[in-house]
């Protein structure tokens, strides 16, 4: 039997015993969050299931317990450990039996607690949200009525009329720049789109492009482009080579 | 049959018990005394004579109502004989699963409160979060300020609703803690009496 692949369920992890160990160690788990009587309790059934007693399994898991419970107890006790460690023995003792006879006084408490609320399960009553308190009336500070008649003058004059200039962009239109290209293009083989526009507001090279696009659907010009974002090459139609996906992707 | 006829007189603080009765019928949490007197605008002493009223008009084996003093005040409840009938159609889902744990934890709460999560770990020797986080759902316990010093944690507290659920006139109603669980010094014999078998 092999301690540190003993499966186990509890509330804060569910695994191996090893991977368990590993995530206490790496501090990714809160050795209080882990419930150890429960590990215990895994253990014991499976030694209990295999009906013979493995001392080596069970020595190995003495020591890991033990050394979780040490772990356990310190993160519980931060800021006792120094404390503690100055003890005497017989007052550590006294301290051990102090805290137990604490958690057991809280153990009888809470019997008494589910036998009183066994004792009272036939008390039916209603049950409902808190009442709503009445709202506090609202205090508003000194007004002066001069400013109130101030500010609803100010409220009741027309707004200023919003200047709609920024909206008036004007299109030239494309056939502008589709005879102008056509035109260049008798006098010269090969031109720069960006050189032959470069000089014109954005809204000018914006048409520009478009009258482009529709002379290379019609035909009438191939274009070239090394690269996204390099000068666009416009050409005569023949003069094409083999860069047909650049144009048709534009 | 001569006599004159005589006006009886209603008791005087009937009127009184009438409004008492219909302001505890409209509450769904126990009333105090004085949160009665101040609706009834009344004597807090004449309250107490209209409950002393209501109590022997709504008690068990007279009435389907029970009045009851629970949780420091004054509440409606169902008489016993009608729990099986409400039993089938309301539950107590205040108490429903209510673990070991959570008792413990109520407990501590209960009988050290208001006390803080790392508190409540301390004595238990297990974190305490889902515990807490289920009582607080439940409304048994509430948040009642914080340890001091910065960043220091919530503390807790319990609720009415804790005193109604376990039919607790007020906190003093629980036991004493001394005379739960074994002392320090009989743990300690018996820790020592271990020791001794160990090594004899």
């Amino acid at each position: 039997m092999v301690v540190r692949e003993l499966e186990l369920d509890l509330d804060a992890f569910e695994g191996p015993f090893d991977l368990l160990l590993t995530l206490l160690l790496k501090e990714e788990l809160e050795p209080a969050d882990v419930d150890m009587a429960a590990i215990v309790v895994a253990f014991v059934e499976r030694l209990a299931e295999r009906e013979e007693l493995d001392l080596e399994a069970c020595g190995e898991f003495l020591v890991l317990i033990a050394a979780l419970l040490e772990l356990k107890a310190r993160a519980l006790f931060p800021d006792e450990e120094a404390e503690l460690a100055e003890l005497e023995p017989e007052e550590a003792a006294e301290e051990l039996a102090r805290r137990l006879a604490e958690y057991r006084r809280m153990k009888e408490a809470a019997t008494w607690l589910a036998e009183r609320l066994a004792g009272e399960r036939d008390r039916f009553f209603r049950v409902g949200p808190a009442p709503l308190a009445p709202q506090p009336e609202r205090k508003l500070a000194a007004q002066d009525p001069e400013q109130l008649a101030a500010t609803l003058r100010l409220l009741a004059e027309p707004p200023a009329q919003v200047s709609l200039a920024h909206m008036a962009i004007r299109f030239p239109p494309v056939a502008q720049f589709l005879e102008r290209f056509r035109a260049v293009l008798r006098r010269r083989r090969v031109f720069d789109f960006d050189a032959e526009v470069g000089s014109l507001s954005r809204i000018d090279q914006a048409v520009a492009f478009l009258a482009l696009l529709e002379l290379r659907k019609a035909g009438e010009i191939s274009l070239d482009q090394a690269a996204p974002f390099s000068p666009i090459r416009v050409s005569r139609p023949h003069d094409e080579r083999g860069s047909e996906w650049i144009a048709r992707s534009a | 049959m001569d006599r004159p006829l005589r006006l009886i007189t209603a008791n005087p603080v009937d009127q009184l018990a009438r409004t008492v009765e219909a302001l505890l019928v409209v509450a769904s949490a126990p009333l105090s005394v004085d949160e009665l007197a101040e609706a009834a605008d009344d004597d807090p002493e004449r309250v107490e004579l209209a409950l002393g009223l209501l109590s022997d008009r709504f008690r068990e084996g007279r009435s389907g109502i029970v009045l009851e003093h629970v949780a420091g005040g004054y509440a409606f409840r169902a008489s016993r004989e009608a729990a099986v009938a409400c039993g089938r159609l309301f539950e107590r889902p205040v108490e429903r699963g209510l673990s070991q744990a959570a008792l413990e934890t109520l407990s501590i709460v209960a009988y050290l409160g208001p006390c803080s999560r790392p508190e409540i770990a301390r004595i238990r020797g297990v974190a305490a979060d889902s515990a807490v986080a289920g009582l607080l759902e439940r409304g048994l316990i509430s948040e009642a300020g914080r340890d001091d010093g910065p960043g220091g944690a919530v503390r807790y507290r319990t609720t009415p609703l804790f005193e109604r659920v376990f039919g607790l006139e007020s906190a003093a109603a629980l036991p004493r803690l001394d005379d739960l669980g074994e002392s320090a010094a009989e743990i300690r014999e018996r820790l020592h009496s271990v020791a001794v078998g160990k090594t004899a």
